[in-house]
């Protein structure tokens, strides 16, 4: 480990406001710490500066000091130094915080470049807002409600563009509403590693486009309608589905790998419509794969299980069966449950007197925001203990055990068993009680089933390949007939003879704090919407399978580095 | 008083009868006789004279071209590279064509004297796409160069290298701003960079330190050379040093170019005598002094003010005819000498068809970077070829201005002042012509020579 | 890409110019225009390899360029200067009278695959206003009179070579 370099603070004023930021902060970010907004385009915190758009022009000084003495210069109407002015408009993204630097973003002057720039882009805008999918999330609509003149004095033909265009799968672009700002190029280049896109033509008939004959198809590509300002890229799956303001908005987590990725649940009336990165400068910056936004469609996928028994009804067979074969039970646990669930998972096990399994899920990372690790939280399962090596992708010795009769009843949070490696005859020699959200050959041939909720539908955390603790939090209602994980693994304590577990998220962090070393003195409250990193070194050892993505390296290979 | 003669130490043999663009001919003249002198002296001693000379760059800009020199990173260890910007594309200005057409190795000599006082190791001639005549003319010339010892490897036995390419341009005013022309010259889209921090002198071709100098800018450190920088400096007036060519174009008797000492003839003389005056039956009517983009003067016009002579402070009322063809004086009267294009149109044109010819320029040739510009310079030419083919409205002068005075100042490069000029200063001047056009237009006949 | 040899040989010779790659990018298009007349999208992947670039790199630069054609022209190429020094003394007129003599309009080839007529920006040589580039040559001082002159010396050139 090695520590972060020490960033020298310098003091700047903006619009009068004294702030110590960082040297080299930029003027638009500076301005965002003291609630001044510095409106913007083309400038984004994780592109190249290009500056191009002009709307952040601001004016800028230095306080003023004879070029002979250095002396500083004072103006004796205020008895404070004298700032020169720099007569022209700059521009606040590609200007860095300095000692001693002067802004003003509310002079005449500015107020008239903004408007001056706002006139322009709309002159050649279609103004169509009223079919417009970015609507409620435009910063063009935005931007010139707050920052333009409100009316127009162009009365000659509108440049004509190319409309509807599909850049690949996932992304729609409208060339007359773009802006040509550039985000969407210098992200495809930049970030996604995959440059089809770019300018042709020039002057005010510049086009954005995609190679021809190549698509924008690579698995970011739903980022730049994120970053688009306006409603140039626009997705082909959500657009023309909700308006949306009608939108809620819920914290949540990328499910698909161990990058934990940060999200935002998009929902209204219990109907998940969209799934969005949510910032995080040390896991995701702002971005996330298109692959991670689909999840949402396990939500409602004709594979979802639902039962038509009461869960009081489906746990007395899971206890009958139990009982029937004391000692001679095994769990399997998952690396896609919450550190909740895997903590009570491994209370289940203990209850039991029976050994824990996990199963691993790798495939090629991208180097990215997609790790190798499929699973998004096996650093879970290590540090509540459920598990103490990394685990396989099959299960070949609780199917050895199956075979040698040393296991009879196996309890499945979620797992697949036939997907792990079992097979049909181990499970016929086996009664399975299998927990889990999707129709699976296990659940299949399982003796009790009892259907449980989706990422979605509850909330908790999860521990990223950095080891880095992550809430999500519940976005929609779970259907009728499906369980709340943490009762449903409580009451099966219960039934297995095991103490009483509580079964909410607060109880259960109550008996994380006291028995987990990794996790004392936490709480699922206290828990920042960033994360919190943990003492990883008790597993600093262990091959974990990833290698580099965004924001990690990983412990092994920085080491031999 | 007649005009004063020219002075031509730049264009001394420009249409010269028997003067060829080959390297035998050039060394019968005395040719790289100031190289041989150069690579003799140290670099810091060529550099001090050209300082000395007050030698002001002949893009445009009229930047001190020593200062130039001076705000070179000479200690981040890479590599200098001298970048020649031969994309004269400023609409009025043709002189660099005649330089590298008819006396290419003067250009190479000027080059190679700049080269080896800046420590490049590789220069490179940015031409203009549409010279291609040219550019074959500077790789022959090149050639001869390498083959004589004057370019290369080994530059007159000296053990200083420094090669020299010919880079062509393809269409595109933009790549005459420096840090568009190293984007260009970098095989991208010519979009300028924004400074800070893309300074050429620091962060140039390449992110190395970089000199872009103009073709004239480079003959002229030649003679530098060759006189001394303070002998230089006593060519032309004081902060306007040593001889420019002016070259004239529109409705004048006798277009062309004409070399004087800077400040040494005023607008009058140069087209009253030196041009012959208007065209038969005509009179002046408006004159753009520095190539298109500069701010036009209307005849008739009285400039007022007090400038400085010297140290004393002297009163000046001039009418057009009396301004003194420096960088300063057009600068005092709100224009600029720019590259030096001079295009003068007579009372036969109509002043809103020629801004729209001068608007569509612009509009063709913005880059379409940066919003005011790439939005506003397509804006001024929808409205002057509407008032010029359609409906014209008495508010479309104010109007245009408007627009105008949104781009100046606010854009990423030096064009956003380009493409507002011209419609600032036809409006400040002609702003009467402007607001009667939607009668006059009417009244007309067609123009007799359609500009738009 | 069917090059000629020597086309071949110069972009051999033209790239090590550069210490990137990409500078060649210019050089390169020029080269393959010379030789197809015009830059097909093959040339504009060709070149995207040859340069180690990816094809947006290329298109994006082959369509700022007005001097790069993506279609192919007459056999001849008028290009008439319209900035204002030339305006002034009649190209619109010496650019319609081209126009007529082909029977083409701006942009277009003409029938019979011979000329194609354009209008540009300034070509540098204001001083000799009007004036016109046919394929690389300049001429100056085209008025009516001489633009009948030229297009009559095409068909002349054309009728000899067929």
């Amino acid at each position: 480990m090695t520590s972060p370099a020490k960033t020298e603070l310098v003091t700047v004023n903006i619009d009068g406001k004294e702030i110590a930021v960082p040297k080299g902060t930029n003027v638009i970010e500076a301005a965002r710490l003291v609630g001044v907004d510095v409106p913007h385009y083309c400038y984004h915190p994780k592109l190249s500066v290009v500056g191009n758009c002009r709307m952040c022009l601001v004016e800028m000084g230095m306080p003023a000091v004879d070029p002979a003495t250095k002396a500083p210069v004072m103006d004796p109407a205020t008895g404070c130094q004298k700032i020169n002015w720099i007569p022209r408009p700059q521009i606040g993204c590609a200007t860095n915080a300095s000692p001693g630097l002067h802004i003003r973003t509310q002079t005449p002057q500015i107020r008239d470049c903004r408007e001056g720039v706002m006139e322009f882009l709309l002159i050649n805008h279609p103004l169509d807002c009223p079919i417009c999918d970015q609507a409620g999330e435009c910063k063009l609509q935005e931007q010139s409600t707050g920052y333009g003149r409100g009316y127009s004095r162009f009365v000659e033909q509108k440049n004509v563009k190319p409309k509807r265009t599909q850049l690949g799968p996932r992304v729609t672009l409208d060339d007359e509403r773009c802006i040509l700002c550039s985000r969407c190029i210098r992200f495809s280049k930049e970030i996604a590693k995959d440059d089809v896109l770019g300018f042709i033509d020039r002057g005010s008939y510049s086009t954005l486009t995609c190679y021809p004959g190549r698509k924008l198809e690579n698995n970011y590509s739903l980022n730049t309608v994120d970053i688009c300002p306006v409603g140039a890229l626009t997705s082909t799956d959500f657009r023309f589905k909700m308006r949306v303001w009608f939108l809620k908005q819920t914290n949540s987590l990328d499910t698909e790998s161990s990058v934990g990725a940060n999200t935002v649940v998009w929902s209204r009336e219990g109907v998940i419509y969209r799934i969005t990165p949510r910032r995080n400068d040390a896991v995701n910056d702002t971005w996330m794969a298109d692959s991670g936004r689909l999840l949402y469609k396990a939500v409602r996928a004709e594979s979802r299980l639902t039962a038509k028994d009461s869960l009081a009804a489906l746990l007395a067979r899971a206890e009958t069966i139990l009982r029937l074969s004391p000692g001679l039970a095994a769990v399997v646990g998952s690396g896609q449950s919450s550190v909740e669930e895997q903590f009570l998972t491994r209370q289940l096990a203990h209850a039991l007197n029976a050994p824990a399994y996990l199963v691993s899920r790798t495939a090629e990372g991208d180097g990215i925001l997609v790790s190798a690790d499929r699973n998004p939280n096996v650093r879970g399962a290590l540090v509540t203990g459920l598990v103490s090596d990394l685990p396989q992708p099959y299960l070949d010795d609780l199917g050895e055990a199956i075979d040698r009769g040393d296991v009879r009843t196996v309890v499945s949070v979620g797992e697949d068993l036939m997907a792990a490696g079992l097979s049909a005859t181990q499970l016929a020699k086996i009664s399975v009680i299998q927990l889990g959200t999707q129709v699976c050959a296990s659940s299949v041939a399982a003796s009790v089933v009892i259907p449980t909720l989706t990422v979605f539908e509850k909330a908790g955390t999860m521990i990223n390949q950095q080891f880095r603790l992550q809430r999500f939090a519940k976005a929609v209602a779970g259907p009728v007939g499906a369980f709340d994980d943490l009762e449903v693994l409580a009451r099966l304590i219960a039934a297995a003879g095991g103490p009483a577990e509580p079964s909410d998220l607060a109880g259960v962090w109550t008996r994380l704090a006291a028995e987990i070393p990794a996790l004392r003195g936490l709480s699922y409250a206290a828990v920042p919407e960033t994360g919190v990193v943990l003492d990883a070194s008790p597993w600093a050892s262990l091959p974990f399978v990833e290698g580099e993505s965004l924001h990690h390296r990983p412990a092994l290979v920085a080491a031999s580095a | 008083m007649p005009a004063p003669a020219q002075r031509r130490i730049i264009f001394q043999h420009i249409d010269e009868p028997g003067y060829t663009n080959d390297l035998a001919c050039y060394l019968r003249h005395g040719g790289y006789a100031n190289l041989r002198q150069a690579v003799t002296r140290k670099p810091e001693e060529l550099i001090d004279e050209v300082k000395k000379s007050g030698l002001r760059g002949r893009g445009g800009a009229g930047f001190p071209c020593g200062v130039k020199w001076d705000l070179v990173d000479r200690k981040s260890g890479k590599p200098i590279y001298l970048v020649v910007n031969a994309d004269e594309s400023e609409p009025g200005t043709f002189k660099d064509r005649y330089i590298i057409h008819q006396d290419p190795h003067q250009l190479i000599e000027g080059i190679m004297i700049t080269c080896f006082a800046n420590n490049v190791k590789q220069a490179y001639i940015y031409i203009r796409g549409e010279f291609p005549e040219g550019a074959r003319i500077l790789e022959k010339a090149i050639a001869e160069a390498r083959a004589g010892g004057f370019v290369g490897p080994n530059i007159l036995g000296t053990g200083y290298g420094c090669e020299i390419y010919v880079h062509r341009g393809a269409g595109a005013y933009i790549c005459g701003e420096e840090t568009g022309l190293i984007e260009s010259l970098e095989g991208k889209r010519p979009y300028p960079r924004i400074k800070p921090p893309y300074f050429p002198a620091v962060l140039g071709l390449y992110q190395c330190p970089t000199i872009v100098n103009n073709v004239e800018t480079l003959c002229h450190v030649k003679k530098i050379v060759e006189i001394g920088g303070e002998a230089y400096a006593k060519i032309g007036t004081p902060n306007n040093t040593g001889t420019r060519i002016l070259c004239v174009s529109g409705h004048v008797q006798r277009p062309g170019y004409y070399e004087f000492e800077v400040g040494k003839v005023t607008l009058g003389e140069l087209l009253n005598e030196v041009c012959g005056g208007p065209l038969p039956g005509r009179r002046f009517k408006a004159v753009i002094p520095g190539g298109s983009s500069a701010k036009v003067l209307r005849f008739g016009e009285r400039f007022k003010g007090k400038r400085k002579i010297g140290n004393d402070l002297v009163d000046y009322d001039w009418g057009v005819e009396d301004v003194p063809m420096d960088f300063d004086c057009l600068a005092m009267i709100g224009s600029m000498g720019g590259s030096g294009g001079v295009i003068v149109m007579d009372d036969s044109v109509d002043i809103v068809a020629a801004l729209a010819n001068i608007n569509e320029f612009y509009a063709h040739e913005s880059c379409g970077q940066c919003t005011p510009c790439r939005e506003g310079s397509l804006w001024m030419k929808k409205i002057s070829a509407r008032m010029v083919h359609g409906e014209a409205r008495t508010e479309d002068g104010a109007l245009l201005k408007s627009v105008a005075d949104q781009i100046a100042g606010r854009t990423i490069c030096a064009f956003g002042e380009a493409c507002s000029w011209p419609t600032q200063s036809f409006l400040a001047k002609f702003g009467d012509e402007f607001k009667a056009y939607p009668e006059s237009r009417k009244a007309a006949a067609a123009p007799a020579v359609p500009l738009a | 890409m069917n090059l000629k040899p020597e086309t071949l040989a110069r972009i051999d010779e033209v790239i090590p110019h550069y210490p990137s790659k990409r500078s060649a990018t210019l050089p390169l298009l020029h080269l393959i225009q010379e030789d197809v007349g015009y830059i097909p999208q093959e040339a504009i992947e060709w070149v995207a390899a040859r340069l180690e670039l990816q094809p947006i790199n290329v298109y994006e630069v082959v369509t700022f360029y007005p001097m790069f054609r993506q279609k192919p022209i007459g056999r001849r190429h008028v290009k008439v200067c319209r900035t204002l020094s030339c305006a002034l003394l009649g190209a619109y007129r010496t650019c319609e009278t081209f126009e007529r003599e082909f029977g083409v309009r701006r942009g277009e080839v003409s029938a019979d695959g011979e000329v194609t007529v354009d209008f540009v920006e300034c070509l540098a040589s204001c001083g000799t206003a009007p004036v016109v580039m046919i394929d690389d040559a300049l001429h100056e001082k085209v008025d009516v009179a001489r633009t009948q002159e030229l297009s009559a010396q095409i068909r002349r050139e054309a009728a000899a070579r067929s």
